[in-house]
């Protein structure tokens, strides 16, 4: 199996590589848009600040190949964020894969949310064989809402996306490949779709 | 959509002193195949339900610095849970390393209180998320100082002032240590705790004084800590983190088991 990991410069990738060499597998890092275009699974992450994460993307045209990809996709925390259709943070304007708009945790809560949270309402081949209120390791002071295509819902402040849905694009506000042996398992079971 | 208790939990954080690649306080595991192996000892504690992990590097020089980057590596390689690298960080390289090696978060410390600018710096590059600054303070006359170099030198700064300041240029987490409380195993400074985050809007990590389960029940509970750091009363096995988190959980504080 060929992964891909998209690599534009946005944070750090180390742990994803790690966590799926832990799976057995390896996983290639490029912005080589036929490796991406050519891999069986691709994985989206992305830490740090919207606008700039946006703006590399644009900068090497892969803002232009993402959503037309055919093949499995995972978008990890910011990479989820950055399929919305917009996000609040740096007011920048998404990949619109998902039908949201990233918004801010209001001021009643500490932001961000750093820890371990649950999620529930589980849908979709992502979450085969993961129990319902599993714990999940998340930081992020911006959250996508819950829409037509959440796939696993969770709570701060109010209820958000913890993961979305739509064809072949999955997003996950939370890090699976920190989030323990559930999260191990989360990426198994996207590598097996 | 179902109504369900869901919410964020507290973190119980064992901390980890690291010299030349190796842990240094002595470390009670019978089971531990070499009791110097830092990324030995992390395996056990996130398979004993750690929620996060700090490992303090206490060893200063710049070939040491190689060694604790290849640390970095290994534990990334070995662990799956979350972990964060304090000790001597004072620049943007220094985190670019680090972080390249796998670690998910740094902490600063004197750094930061002799260059502030160096926060707003670490933010811009690398994000709130893995910035935490740590900060050692000592009740004076009724007044809680900042102190530098472990808690050895003290400055004018006051703690509360000085924790605003670190939230306002960015930092996305605090960990507060009183040094009147390190060391004595007679509980947390709850009620620094408490007015810290009440003051802040970012999460704060309690450290300094844990000796019994009762201590992190008080410090979530009194203290208002999002998370929990402690070093010998795990290393010792005096508190088994599965018992540990039972046992709050029955005290109605929301943990990940």
């Amino acid at each position: 199996m060929k992964i891909v990991i998209i690599d534009y410069g946005a944070g750090n990738i180390q742990s994803i590589m790690f966590a799926i060499k832990r799976l057995g597998y390896e996983a290639a890092l490029s912005h080589d848009v036929d490796e991406i275009r050519n891999a069986d699974k691709v994985i989206f992450p992305g830490v740090g600040e919207a606008s700039s994460a946006m703006a590399k993307l644009r900068a090497t045209g892969l803002d232009k190949v993402i959503p037309t990809l055919k093949q499995p996709v995972l978008g990890i925390c910011l990479g989820m964020q950055l399929m919305c259709h917009s996000s609040e943070e740096g007011n920048t304007e998404g990949l619109g894969i998902f039908d949201l708009d990233v918004v801010k945790f209001s001021k009643k809560v500490k932001v961000p949310q750093i820890g371990w949270n649950q999620i529930s309402d589980l849908k979709s081949k992502l979450f085969i064989n993961i129990p319902e209120k599993s714990y999940i390791y998340l930081v992020h002071s911006f959250y996508a809402p819950i829409g037509k295509e959440t796939i696993a819902s969770s709570e701060y402040d109010v209820e958000y996306s913890a993961a979305l849905q739509k064809d072949n694009f999955y997003g996950v506000q939370f890090h699976p490949e920190k989030s323990s042996d559930v999260g191990s398992d989360i990426l198994q079971n996207f590598l097996n779709l | 959509m179902s109504r369900t208790n869901k919410m964020l939990t507290k973190r119980i954080i064992p901390c980890l002193d690291i010299k030349n690649g190796r842990t240094v306080k002595g470390v009670n595991f019978v089971d531990l195949r070499d009791a110097g192996d830092p990324v030995e000892l992390a395996s056990i504690y996130a398979k004993e339900g750690a929620d996060e992990l700090v490992f303090l590097d206490i060893s200063a020089t710049e070939e040491k610095r190689k060694t604790l980057a290849e640390l970095v590596y290994h534990v990334a390689e070995t662990i799956n849970i979350p972990f964060t690298v304090g000790g001597g960080i004072s620049s943007v390289e220094d985190v670019d390393v680090l972080l390249k090696n796998g670690a998910d978060k740094v902490s600063i410390n004197s750094s930061a209180v002799k260059r502030p600018e160096l926060i707003n710096e670490l933010v811009a590059k690398f994000g709130s998320q893995c910035i935490v600054v740590a900060i050692d303070a000592k009740q004076i006359e009724d007044k809680w100082k900042v102190h530098l170099v472990g808690g050895k030198v003290p400055t004018e700064l006051d703690l509360f002032e000085w924790a605003k300041e670190v939230e306002e240029r960015g930092a996305g987490e605090i960990l507060f240590t009183s040094m009147d409380h390190d060391g004595t195993k007679n509980g947390f400074a709850n009620k620094a705790l408490a007015e810290l985050s009440d003051l802040l809007n970012i999460p704060v990590i309690a450290s300094g004084g844990a000796g019994s389960i009762s201590h992190f029940r008080d410090t979530f509970k009194e203290g208002k800590a999002d998370a929990a750091l402690a070093a010998s009363v795990f290393h010792f096995k005096e508190i088994e983190i599965n018992t540990l988190k039972e046992e709050l959980k029955g005290e109605g504080i929301p943990v990940r088991i």
